[in-house]
């Protein structure tokens, strides 16, 4: 596989058809970076003709803006903006939740206008599109599923429905958590939590999240967001079920269950 | 003596009138306080909006026997007043059941129809006091409602209990006095609920039965006038405030937060400092983010004084159910409380004078703000359209950037990603490691 960056493209003179934001998450966080890999795949096996930053891609600034520096982020997003218009970049994709919402709906008032789409969103598209081949029998057959609604995915831009699309091409059960949808429980991690100790509590919101989880009995949570992914894992880990249930982005259970 | 009736009835009114519109006064002062916010595009989407959260109160039926129960009590209300306008010109005028020669068989219906809610609003409440009171549903007995809230919840309930036993009570001494041809109690026809209990007062002389009907008309009217100026004080001004608050709402995809222009131009000029020497200088400091109500939005403050209490942000929010000191409930009271003690502060000084007091710390702590994972459960839940997240994420920013005040892990994570592009201490050069390793 060959993965150019738009740097690459616009030397030769070309603009490739998206650009794919992989995001601080997906291009350092170890697990993350397996999400980011299992994407590249499925676009490259579907042919998507698609380009990444590379070393000239930034932190949108989501973190600094929720924890309350805006000087950070209008720095972070001016420059980021500067870049993707600079290349010309009309459509982006990115696996991550935070990346998709801020660069959607928060870099427009300061120049940045782009179509922007989920990862989830965009693999449903492929797959109406045809573009998808499933193996024969899957994986996930008759296996139960459940799905985490991230915050900013669900509540935030109100996209409860592709995601369990593109689940159910698997074949498998896909069971509900009481609090699912628009009553999704948050994993803990947004507004820049990922980056501090929790408050002084009864509980972490992660292991109330990861028993909820586990008690629906699937074997795979299924997540859209790094950071949930972070979450969701120490969740399971904490009710001691981590070799039964297996916390896995939707892009890798597409790209496990692909010809 | 029906002259003296009218006079005391006139001045009970116009009293109840006037306190009321000075009340109302004050609040929309305390609420254009807040900074200036301009929610007039769309209206046709607002328009929906009032018709779709406030009219048809299409969050409530996120639980549907409570919202039905709810529906009751808030459409039996506010039909009722209806009833109520005949009252007051009756009172003003002397007359009895002024309406019935011009509303002829609709009379009877209407007011039969006002019965049947008058006992819905009946039920709702008892069943509802019974939820607060006997089921202590978690949100209900939150340390949220100490004191004063807990009470005004019951208050109300009772209240309207009793003001809808006082309308069957003298609507059923009225059918009787009717039954009895009274020259007075002009003849309605059937009302659908008292007409069948009126027999209850066969063994009562006309005297006693005028007395009970009066005292109840009286009663009934005085109450009324007594809740219109009891609203103000209390979590029940949403029947009044939830329709403009569902207009204003926000229209934006809730994940979106707030520009700040101030902050845009002058990163703008930093990065690009040959754009300066067209800018005007700009004019005094700029404030970031909120530490008192004053730098909230007047749509936060409508917010604040829409809050019905109710507690359902709280319940669904992550930080409030593991335990957190964060409850998005209490920053709407708070906020509310803070607007509250700045108006009476006005009222006393004639301009606000300064009580060293704010909205953060004096009510609002750091420790709350920062439990806040930005999820947007709170938004979600309000029946009445309110965000108590706008509110956190402007106090929030007035901590960071007036204040440097953050959690060293928040301080790190910012010259994290001053430096090196990423909220991790990460070298920039292995942003593409992933992309290395696959190309292989
Ligand atoms: S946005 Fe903040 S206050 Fe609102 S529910 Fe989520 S964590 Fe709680
Ligand atoms: S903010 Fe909304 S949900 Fe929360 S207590 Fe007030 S009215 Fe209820």
């Amino acid at each position: 596989m060959q993965i150019k960056t738009m740097a690459t493209y616009a030397a030769n003179g070309e603009t490739p058809e998206i650009l794919f934001w992989v995001g601080c998450a997906g291009s350092f966080d170890q697990r993350a970076q397996k999400i980011t890999k299992a994407f590249a795949t499925i676009l490259d096996k579907t042919g998507v003709q698609f380009a990444i930053l590379g070393k000239e891609e930034s932190c949108t600034g989501d973190p600094a803006r929720r924890a309350g520096n805006e000087f950070i982020f209008q720095m972070m997003a001016q420059n980021n903006i500067q870049l993707l218009n600079m290349y010309g970049v009309k459509k982006i994709v990115t696996a991550c939740p935070h990346c998709f919402n801020i660069l959607k709906n928060e870099y427009p008032a300061l120049g940045g206008n782009y179509e922007v789409i989920h990862h989830t969103t965009f693999l449903q598209s492929l797959i109406d599109e045809g573009k998808i081949k499933m193996k024969e029998g899957g994986v996930f057959k008759g296996k139960k599923i459940t799905y985490h609604d991230s915050c900013y995915l669900g509540r935030g831009n109100n996209i409860y429905e592709a995601p369990r699309k593109v689940l159910e091409t698997l074949d498998a059960e896909l069971v509900e958590m009481k609090r699912c949808r628009s009553k999704g429980l948050c994993c803990g991690a947004g507004g820049a939590q990922m980056f501090k100790e929790e408050e002084k509590g009864t509980t972490r919101i992660n292991f109330d999240r990861g028993h909820e989880a586990v008690d629906t009995g699937a074997s795979v949570i299924a997540a859209n967001c790094p950071f949930c992914m972070t979450m969701l894992t120490d969740g399971v880990k904490e009710t001691g079920k981590e070799d039964e249930v297996k916390v896995l982005d939707i892009a890798e259970l597409i790209a496990m269950n692909m010809e | 003596m029906r002259i003296v009736q009218e006079l005391l009835f006139i001045i009970a009114f116009g009293m109840a009138v006037y306190l009321f519109s000075t009340k109302v006064r004050q609040i929309r002062r305390n609420i254009l306080l807040g900074r200036d916010k301009d929610l007039n595009d769309h209206p046709d989407l607002r328009w929906k909006n009032l018709l779709l959260l406030a009219f048809g109160q299409k969050k409530m039926f996120r639980n549907p026997l409570v919202a039905v129960l709810h529906f009751f009590v808030y459409a039996g209300f506010i039909i009722i007043n209806l009833e109520i306008l005949e009252i007051i010109l009756d009172g003003i005028l002397g007359t009895h059941r002024l309406f019935v020669p011009v509303l002829g068989g609709l009379y009877p219906v209407l007011i039969g129809a006002f019965e049947v809610l008058a006992v819905l609003v009946m039920l709702g409440c008892i069943v509802f006091l019974v939820r607060r009171n006997i089921l202590k549903l978690r949100r209900f007995i939150s340390k949220d409602l100490n004191g004063w809230p807990r009470s005004d919840a019951n208050y109300i309930l009772i209240t309207e209990i009793a003001l809808m036993f006082l309308f069957l009570t003298m609507n059923t001494a009225d059918q009787q006095m009717q039954l009895r041809g009274s020259e007075h109690y002009i003849a309605t026809g059937n009302f659908l609920v008292t007409g069948s209990l009126a027999s209850i007062f066969n063994h009562m002389s006309d005297g006693t039965l005028i007395a009970i009907e009066r005292t109840c008309w009286w009663l009934h009217i005085l109450g009324i006038l007594a809740f219109l100026n009891y609203l103000p004080y209390s979590k029940h001004l949403h029947i009044i405030l939830a329709f403009p608050n569902a207009y204003y709402a926000s229209l934006e995809p809730a994940g979106e937060m707030e520009n700040m222009p101030a902050v845009q131009k002058e990163v703008q000029l930093m990065l690009q400092p040959e754009l300066a020497a067209n800018e005007p200088a700009p004019e005094g400091i700029p404030k970031f983010g909120a530490k008192d109500v004053f730098d909230l939005t007047w749509k936060n403050l409508l917010d604040a004084y829409s809050c019905t209490e109710c507690g359902r942000c709280s319940a669904a929010c992550p930080a409030n159910i593991t335990g957190k000191a964060l409850s998005p409930r209490k920053i709407m009271m708070d906020t509310r409380d803070r607007a509250e003690e700045v108006g009476r502060n006005i009222n006393k000084n004639g301009a606000f004078t300064d009580d060293s007091k704010t909205l953060l710390r004096d009510y609002i702590t750091e420790e709350e703000l920062r439990a806040c994972t930005t999820c947007n459960a709170c938004v979600q839940e309000c029946p009445v359209s309110i965000s108590p997240l706008d509110i956190i994420l402007q106090l929030r920013r007035h901590l960071v950037m007036e204040e440097s005040s953050a959690p060293a892990e928040w301080t790190g994570m910012f010259s994290n990603i001053e430096n090196n592009m990423a909220p991790w201490k990460f070298s920039m050069d292995d942003r593409d490691k992933w992309a290395t390793e696959m190309n292989q």
